[in-house]
């Protein structure tokens, strides 16, 4: 926000998410106070953000792993499901706190300017924070049955990461934006959000999609959180196996080569757009909220 | 700081316009249109027309008006919060606001972290509250509680750490919304001290309120606002006299 004394600008008019980029040290602070907020008063406190996540591992390992009998099929069942909860948890936790970002400010907003773009990102490096400690576990759980991945593994984990967040940060500009003026904008995240865990192939395994999709299956592939679930699997779940449990089709085809580049592009021009609409928005934010 | 002369503020034709009821249900549109689209679905509301304004740097302005007059929503432009419908409102340099103080406080850090936290937010470097940090909390007069909980302040505490920080923020521009009634007797006049000695450095100050004869005395010039538009612009003894002629008629 430091204009040059020697100029006349227009007052409120930012660059975006450059502006965001500037004023690190006011992110740096919201992100501490969403953390330190987070779990006030609870005696637990940032535990919860282990114990959620492993209750809701547990429920899907016990219905679907033992019930329904999965673990039979997939070998290390329990860090192919784990390793595609933390991530899509992160996904899920962003978007929907980032959709809701703007109107829980609307106090800041409607009384002084700031780049608006702040809280969305604000909040998708809360959810950053929650889900290291998360990661952790998983990589715990992963040396604890002989995991040793290969250094590009590692990279594409981190890529994927870091997509993900572009994604979330993308829709939940977009969301965030429109929930200014229609509330609805909420309920239809949460709705993606409840679907985004069944759309990508966290729970079961992408030849079952391909066995009923038939060539239909690419479509189910343009979902840049199933890349980002199986190159999670690639990196977390796939080092895990023994050379008489993998079989030639473990991953997805082309998923380096075709599907990641793909995904990526698809991330970054959603953040694009969802940058393009929410300055739009964000003209009438503080008369609107 | 010696850039006396140069235009702080400068607002040309500015318009402002609310729309005061939004129809955003799916029901209430068709049975509007089933109704033979009868009446708007909205209402506007202009709030400011063809307001020319122009403050030089170092300038103290008062901006009067009864309620209603547009005066917050011309603050709130010139802060960047709206954005006008009509014209264009510039300004030169850092711009921040003595506007409603404490909005970007949380109940549930402390006094120590909310310096932090608004000073940032009104556009403080880290360096720079560092170095402010002893003096905001002297002013303040806040002691050995600010690193206790904000949500335990007593409401005068709450207004005096709020205001003590917005005092420290050094912009420019300064825009002042009704906070003179801050705290105590002698926390006010100390308030108003430290307003002056702002004035006196030099900085352009930007006053809203409703205490005539205070802003006469910080102030040297002022604008009367009356529905949205400028009305009078002079030096604000005979502003003050004037609204307190027109409001005697009301």
């Amino acid at each position: 926000m430091a204009n040059p004394v020697d100029t006349l600008v227009k007052p409120g008019s930012g660059r975006g998410l450059l502006d965001v980029y500037g004023d690190r040290f006011l992110l740096k602070l919201l992100v501490r106070k969403e953390i330190k907020i987070r779990y006030r008063g609870s005696v637990l406190g940032l535990m919860w953000s282990y114990v959620k996540p492993l209750m809701q591992f547990l429920i899907y390992f016990i219905a679907l792993g033992i019930f329904l009998n999965l673990e039979h099929g997939t070998p290390n069942y329990a860090i192919y499901l784990f390793s595609g909860i933390v991530l899509v948890n992160f996904f899920t936790e962003s978007l929907s706190n980032a959709t809701r970002s703007i109107v829980d400010n609307r106090d800041l907003i409607r009384k002084i300017y700031l780049p608006r773009e702040l809280f969305p990102v604000a909040t998708v490096w809360v959810s950053a924070a929650h889900f290291l400690p998360q990661l952790l576990v998983l990589i715990a759980a992963c040396l604890f049955v002989g995991w040793t991945p290969s250094v590009l593994q590692i990279a594409a984990a981190v890529l994927i990461f870091v997509m993900v967040a572009v994604l979330a940060t993308g829709l939940g500009l977009m969301f965030g934006a429109v929930n200014v003026y229609f509330r609805d904008s909420e309920n239809i995240v949460d709705m993606i959000v409840m679907v985004v865990t069944w759309a990508s192939p966290v729970l079961y395994v992408w030849t079952m999609v391909e066995r009923v999709m038939g060539q239909w299956f690419w479509v189910y592939m343009l979902n840049p959180m199933t890349v980002a679930v199986e190159v999670f699997h690639w990196t977390f779940w796939e080092p895990t196996l023994k050379a008489n449990q993998l079989v030639s089709d473990t991953m997805p085809p082309d998923l380096l080569t075709f599907w990641l580049p793909v995904s990526l592009l698809i991330s970054v021009a959603i953040l694009f757009i969802g940058q393009l609409m929410f300055r739009r928005l964000s003209v009438h934010f503080a008369q609107e909220l | 700081m010696s850039l006396h002369g140069h235009v702080a503020i400068s607002c040309i034709g500015v318009r402002k316009q609310f729309v005061l009821r939004h129809t955003r249900s799916l029901k209430e549109a068709l049975v509007w249109l089933v109704r033979g689209r009868k009446g708007d679905l909205s209402k506007k509301f202009l709030a400011l027309n063809h307001v020319s304004l122009e403050v030089k740097q170092g300038e103290t302005v008062a901006l009067l008006g009864l309620n209603g007059s547009g005066k917050s929503t011309l603050l709130k432009l010139i802060s960047g919060v709206l954005q006008p419908d009509g014209g264009t409102v510039r300004t030169r340099g850092r711009v921040a606001g003595l506007i409603e103080v404490g909005a970007g406080f949380h109940h549930d850090l402390s006094g120590r972290d909310n310096v932090y936290l608004n000073g940032a937010i009104l556009g403080m470097s880290e360096k720079q509250i560092d170095e402010m940090f002893d003096s905001i909390v002297e002013f303040s007069e806040i002691g050995e509680f600010i690193d206790t909980e904000v949500k335990f302040y007593s409401s005068g505490m709450y207004l005096r750490l709020a205001f003590s920080i917005a005092v420290h923020t050094d912009p420019e521009v300064f825009l002042i919304d009704e906070i003179l009634a801050v705290g105590d007797e002698p926390f006010q006049r100390k308030c108003i001290a430290k307003i002056k000695e702002l004035a006196e450095k030099g900085k352009t100050l930007f006053v809203v309120s409703h205490d005539l004869d205070l802003v006469a005395t910080v102030c040297e010039r002022g604008v009367l606002l009356e529905h949205g538009e400028v009305v009078m612009d002079g030096n604000v003894h005979d502003v003050v006299g004037e609204l307190r002629r027109r409001s005697a008629s009301v």
